[in-house]
């Protein structure tokens, strides 16, 4: 991490929680995706966020993310109004969207380079190398984007997103695309994310992948959180049923 | 290196680095510049004054049309993947992403221009060592570009961008068009300096107050 970033952490952590959200609401027009959300994540936590299709999953990852702007609402990342302070918020998040946001005619290691740059990472090539060992990518750093499987893209998008240690992970389906060797190190490097610390925000269809790491689950349904309950004090088997209510198609 | 610098210069060099590997903008720029100026030699009668008459739109509108095709390009490679977004999650100013991705597509369509002019000074019987035209030529492309830049992130988007990127292009960049194609008349026709200056100033003018205003509204066009 930066030192700005790195100075950030430590004024923020103690004093605000990792994300706050107040009200946020988005529209695209006449079209409401998201109608108030509320949330408040402490540091060192995980929130799964289940939901169905066009519940307003992507649409809530895009505003955490900076991506879009909230039309009515407050985020803030570790006490940072992000829309006041986006820049400096920007610094503290790491995404990991649909879209890997690489480059098919630089290689994984240029990608990353271009995104170290950007980042004002200190010692890019050794943290390259150490996230290419971590996520299995360090035979395939020198090959170009397109040439890599779509499961090895993916594994490069997450070490993008990791690339400036940020504090908090906003994750959107991190698991699709992903063979299950590789599944298993997202996992182990989250976990280890938040023993540091860190926080996350991650959707996913799978309610055993996200049980398995949640401090927290929420069910977004039609722009609202219809449920939200500590992983702790949830009973699994009624979490499934109830989920398998929100997302069945038809009556 | 600044904060601004740096990330500016990794974004034009990441540009450049895709052009040379892909060739997916001045080569396609090139093909239309040349098979338009090859079109108009073809339609136009070749008395010399008649070619004076002819030359600086064709010139203009093999330019400005290639741009726009480069411009599509540029914005299209950049959306394959997200990388629009990608840049837009890093914590540099939209300025600075908005300057680099303004080089890079300086770059291209000057480069194109370089190499078109010969041809064009071969067919028009065009004089190319004249200082003065490049300036303009130089003036004129950046504020095509800095036009371009902001409505091809505008445009790409949007599904019909072949056809938006024109149509928010050239209301605007009317004054650089109007501006070099009147200062490429004198200069076919031999007029000195103190003819065509007004019109370099007004381009200068236009640049200045668009690359303003560009840069620091490029994070709104950017955001959903």
């Amino acid at each position: 991490m930066d030192t700005k970033s790195a100075t950030l952490h430590q004024d923020n952590t103690s004093a605000s929680p990792a994300l706050e959200v107040r009200g946020l609401v988005k529209s695209y027009g006449a079209h409401l995706a998201l109608k108030g959300i509320d949330l408040v994540l402490p540091w060192g936590q995980a929130l799964a966020m289940f939901g169905p299709n066009g519940s307003g999953k992507t649409t809530l990852i895009k505003v955490l993310a900076t991506l879009a702007r909230p039309t009515e609402g407050q985020v803030r990342i570790a006490g940072l109004d992000q829309r006041r302070h986006a820049a400096l918020a920007r610094r503290l998040i790491g995404v990991v969207g649909h879209n890997t946001f690489l480059y098919d005619d630089l290689t994984a290691r240029e990608n990353l380079r271009f995104y170290a740059r950007m980042f004002g990472v200190t010692k890019p090539d050794e943290r390259i190398a150490g996230l290419g060992e971590a996520l299995g990518l360090a035979l395939h750093l020198d090959r170009r984007v397109r040439t890599l499987s779509h499961g090895l893209q993916k594994r490069v998008g997450i070490a993008r997103a990791l690339l400036h240690d940020p504090s908090l992970l906003l994750l959107d389906e991190p698991e699709t695309g992903l063979d299950p060797e590789a599944a298993a190190l997202l996992e182990s490097l989250l976990r280890r994310h938040l023993e540091r610390g860190g926080s996350l925000v991650f959707t996913t269809h799978s309610v055993e992948r996200g049980l398995a790491i949640a401090s927290r689950v929420a069910v977004l349904r039609e722009g609202r959180i219809a449920y939200t309950e500590e992983r702790a004090s949830l009973d699994v088997q009624a979490f499934q049923e109830l989920y398998q209510r929100f997302t069945r198609v038809g009556p | 290196m600044s904060a601004f610098w740096r990330p500016m210069l990794a974004v034009l060099w990441k540009d450049l680095m895709l052009e040379a590997r892909s060739r997916e903008v001045v080569a396609p720029m090139l093909l239309f510049a040349l098979l338009v100026v090859v079109v108009f030699t073809f339609a136009v009668d070749p008395r010399p004054a008649l070619v004076a008459a002819v030359a600086p739109g064709a010139l203009w509108v093999s330019f400005t049309f290639a741009g726009i095709l480069g411009l599509t390009r540029t914005f299209a490679l950049e959306k394959e993947k997200g990388g629009m977004e990608g840049l837009m999650l890093t914590p540099v100013g939209r300025d600075v992403l908005y300057t680099g991705k303004l080089l890079g597509s300086f770059l291209f369509m000057l480069l194109a221009e370089a190499v078109m002019l010969p041809v064009f000074a071969a067919l028009f019987n065009f004089p190319l060592l004249v200082p003065g035209f490049w300036v303009l030529l130089v003036l004129a492309t950046l504020g095509f570009a800095a036009v371009g830049v902001i409505f091809s992130a505008m445009a790409v988007n949007t599904r019909a961008r072949e056809i938006m990127l024109p149509v928010l292009f050239f209301p605007i960049a009317v004054p650089v068009i109007i501006a070099a194609v009147q200062a490429t008349g004198s200069v076919v026709r031999g007029e000195g300096w103190s003819e065509y200056s007004r019109w370099i100033a007004l381009t200068s003018v236009f640049d200045v107050v668009f690359l303003a205003v560009a840069a620091t509204t490029f994070g709104f066009v950017l955001e959903e």
